[in-house]
């Protein structure tokens, strides 16, 4: 393989799908070397075989449409529950917050009233 | 095709129900190309509606549908793929239903187009993950660079590197170098 036979791979493999991508040299070399002119040919056939693939189909073995659909609603029922619980514990955390300041204000009524009998005596 | 989107998009199961029932198969085929295997392209799939159902409020149309289902397909490969857990590399099957949709060719013609799409298929599978999936979008699919970049995250500028290698593979694995890798220019036949 000579020097432009290697330099010219790349270029090569690009001017399969673009045959601007060779410049003035490049074209001049492949017009000679028939090697190249093969290589491009083969690089030209491949990328046909592959656009060929585009009408075919694979067809899948029975049942996954079945399994899509199963798949779908299962996350949204997985969706579903998480959102109730999600629901519930911030209804839990609030009551429990609730809870807490209602204790909280008790205690300090208790705490204020305490203060006060006790000061009635003195007071008296 | 357009009806059915718009149905499903304004929460109607059974459109959406009815658009899985028509794309599938394609959608199937792409997610086998990528992936090279039966149950991979079967769990992409799932995920790749199931993205669609959840989203599906947020396709506007630009695109036609199986365009934007193909993308979010390519997303869940990359995705699933790049997890690393079921890396095969498994055979074509032989009782894999191959179904060509072509119109009839030649009987010759035909013969010899299928011998270069089963070569290139067996070629695709042997190809690793990363470059089959840029060559099947790019040269299969007809995506864009961009496109392609965007949905399996990587640079523009990687995804044509990739391709260009994954080209490259597949023409030498399809047709293997036979000579001493000498060009040959016309008067050199023969000269040591």
């Amino acid at each position: 393989m000579t020097a432009t036979c290697v330099d010219l791979g790349d270029q090569l493999v690009a001017a399969a799908s673009d045959p601007w991508a060779l410049d003035r040299a490049a074209r001049g070399h492949v017009e000679r070397c028939l090697r190249c002119q093969a290589d491009l040919v083969q690089h030209r056939r491949v990328l046909r075989a592959l656009q060929s693939l585009r009408t075919e189909v694979l067809e899948p073995a029975p049942g996954l449409v079945a399994e899509i659909l199963t798949h779908v609603e299962e996350a949204g029922e997985r969706q579903a529950i998480r959102s109730l619980l999600t629901g519930r514990r911030a209804a839990y955390i609030g009551g429990l917050a609730a809870a807490t300041a209602a204790a909280g204000a008790a205690g300090v009524i208790v705490l204020a009233s305490r203060t006060r009998h006790r000061r009635l005596p003195l007071a008296g | 095709m357009a009806a059915l989107v718009a149905r499903a998009q304004e929460g109607d199961d059974r459109a959406f129900e009815e658009l899985v029932t028509a794309t599938h198969v394609e959608t199937y085929t792409l997610a086998r190309r990528l992936t090279g295997n039966d149950d991979d392209a079967r769990d992409v799939v799932q995920d790749a509606y199931l993205r669609a159902y959840r989203s599906i409020g947020r396709f506007r149309g630009e695109a036609r549908f199986s365009t934007w289902l193909y993308r979010i397909t390519a997303n869940c490969a990359s995705t699933h793929m790049g997890r690393g857990r079921r890396h095969r590399h498994d055979e074509l099957r032989d009782d894999l239903v191959v179904v060509d949709t072509r119109p009839d060719l030649d009987p010759g013609a035909h013969a010899d187009a299928a011998d270069l799409r089963d070569r290139v298929s067996a070629a695709l599978e042997e190809l690793p993950p990363k470059l089959r999936a840029v060559v099947v979008l790019r040269d299969i699919y007809d995506m864009s660079h961009d496109a392609i970049a965007a949905e399996l995250g990587i640079s523009t500028s990687a995804a044509k590197v990739r391709l260009h290698r994954a080209r490259r593979r597949l023409k030498e694995r399809m047709f293997p170098a036979r000579g001493d890798g000498q060009g040959i220019e016309p008067g050199d036949e023969g000269v040591e």
